[in-house]
């Protein structure tokens, strides 16, 4: 991976030169020059991922290794899920707070072995985790590396991902239950990470491999090739927001936000008040108590048109209520979702209310979330 | 790709091509391809009347919304409602089935001021040069 030589220079993964012969179309997204699309487009895309299998470069994804003695008590103190309920080989969803409940970041935490946790997290607040991160484990005897730089992530999603990466390993991947993980051969490659999980809401792999171009390049294109009966697609960045927000899978900056607390986002499922303290537990107890005043629910247009990140969500009286936070057309449902912000007063499912798209209010309907929820697989 | 001879263009990335006193307007197959997926189209209504460079409408890709244009002045004859329930053949057909609207000019001489084909794409060229940089 390629440092950069200036801030205003975007950083680049590994595979970024095969991006670019692939034909992708690349954007800037928090400072790293990626793929949104390859040539087949973004629609085919989410398509393959649904129905077929897909492969994501998510390098630019960030990770801090919190080791030593009491790294338990440092991921337990900077980390809102339990991490004591996690086995060897065991991940899960989490996030690091404010004192205020709000979000650094959400992160997937995975317990590496007996001290030794990995924390991924996202590409664009990189810089800010990792410093927030030291500077919150300080008084805890633990050591914290940023080694972000050191993997290519490739994620392998869909309901054929299995089946490509079996190709690829010997490992018994049957075995690697959701969010669990191992360490196997992949590609020849001794020692790799292989985790069960994704941002797609389809089953799916995530590897990680050392981030040097050859090696990089080489596993991709071997993914590609052992994906080539199973229609894989490469996919970019467009088809993976699209993907996570039908699922709805929070994105950060978006539903998530140094502004917006969890109980907000609704996600208190990955908050365990019972583990003890953390950083942002008073703040989330006292709301709690007093009751929040807004709630992400999920919107689905009732007339024509697209509600787009940071349009107004209106009452039946056309007063401003709320605020979207994803809004797009939704490839595999086909119809036009969007998540929002709105007082618990207007978040019943059912309830209409509007988004003002272009000075104009289009109807939405409160929906049930998910959006889409994978088939279940038949035992 | 060959941007056809019969009609002009803007900075923008619309297309008009003129018969008569009427213009059918479309974006061109640079545009269609920076959008990516087209999956929504908002035209404006028969006989309203655009002043050049004013807003017709918006289209709306998977993950960008774009602004349409007007190249000229007049008053819109006909909207091409097909796009409504099939937008995605803006992608397919930028330069032929997928024209937007038609309208009356009401002062032809704002052609003038548009690019020919060859201009066009040199001009997209030069574009496409910058975003591989």
């Amino acid at each position: 991976m390629t440092a950069p030589t200036t801030t205003t220079e975007l950083r680049r993964t590994a595979l970024n030169a095969t991006h670019r012969r692939m034909g992708a179309k690349m954007v800037n997204f928090g400072g790293w020059d990626m793929p949104v699309e390859y040539p087949s487009g973004l629609i085919q895309e989410h398509l393959a991922v649904r129905t077929g299998v897909g492969v994501f470069d998510v390098s630019h994804m960030g990770d801090i290794r919190i080791s030593g003695p009491q790294a338990l008590a440092a991921v337990q103190h900077i980390s809102m899920n339990d991490a004591a309920r996690l086995a060897i080989g065991q991940a899960h969803y989490s996030a690091l707070l404010y004192p205020q409940g709000t979000f650094v970041d959400d992160v997937v935490v995975h317990r590496l072995g007996e001290s030794v946790y990995l924390l991924v997290i996202n590409a664009g607040t990189r810089e800010k985790d990792f410093s927030w991160v030291r500077d919150n484990v300080g008084g805890f005897e633990c050591k914290a590396e940023d080694v972000g730089d050191l993997y290519t992530q490739l994620a392998i999603q869909g309901p054929r991902a299995i089946d490509v990466l079996k190709k690829l390993t010997d490992v018994e991947l049957a075995g690697i239950k959701n969010y669990w993980f191992t360490h196997g051969t992949v590609c020849g490659l001794k020692n790799i990470l292989i985790a069960r999980t994704g941002y797609t809401g389809e089953d799916g792999f995530e590897i990680y491999v050392p981030s040097d171009a050859a090696t990089s390049e080489m596993v991709w294109n071997k993914v590609l090739e052992a994906g080539a009966k199973f229609g894989i697609k490469p996919c970019g960045l467009g088809a993976r927001n699209t993907l996570r927000l039908e699922s709805k899978m929070a994105l950060y900056g978006h539903e998530i936000s140094e502004s917006v607390t969890v109980l907000e986002a609704g996600l208190e499922r990955y908050c365990k008040f019972e583990k003890g303290d953390f950083i942002g537990r008073a703040a989330l107890d006292q709301q709690k108590a007093a009751g929040v005043k807004r709630t992400l629910v999920g919107l689905e247009m009732q007339e024509r048109g697209i509600a787009r990140d940071g349009y107004k969500v209106l009452d039946r009286a056309s007063s401003e209520i709320g605020y979207v936070t994803s809004g797009s057309y939704a490839p595999f449902l086909k119809k036009n979702i969007a998540l929002a912000y709105v007082p618990p007063e207007h978040a019943e499912i059912g309830s209409m209310l509007g988004v003002e798209i272009r000075g104009q209010a289009a109807k939405a309907q409160v929906v049930p979330t998910p959006f889409y929820k994978r088939p279940k697989k038949a035992a | 790709m060959a941007y056809p001879n019969d009609r002009k263009y803007t900075k923008e990335h619309e297309w008009i091509k003129v018969s008569g006193d009427t213009g059918t307007v479309g974006i061109t197959d640079y545009a269609q391809h920076a959008l990516g997926d087209v999956v929504f189209v908002e035209l404006p209504k028969v006989g309203a009347k655009l002043a050049a460079n004013q807003s017709l409408g918006t289209v709306e890709s998977v993950k960008a919304v774009s602004e349409i244009y007007s190249p000229v002045t007049g008053e819109v004859m006909e909207v091409n409602g097909a796009l409504a329930n099939a937008p995605e053949t803006i992608n397919q057909d930028p330069h032929g089935t997928a024209w937007l609207i038609k309208i009356k000019l009401s002062n032809p001489a704002e052609l003038g001021g548009l690019m020919e084909a060859a201009a066009y794409q040199a001009y997209v060229a030069e574009k496409e040069k910058e975003a591989t940089a």
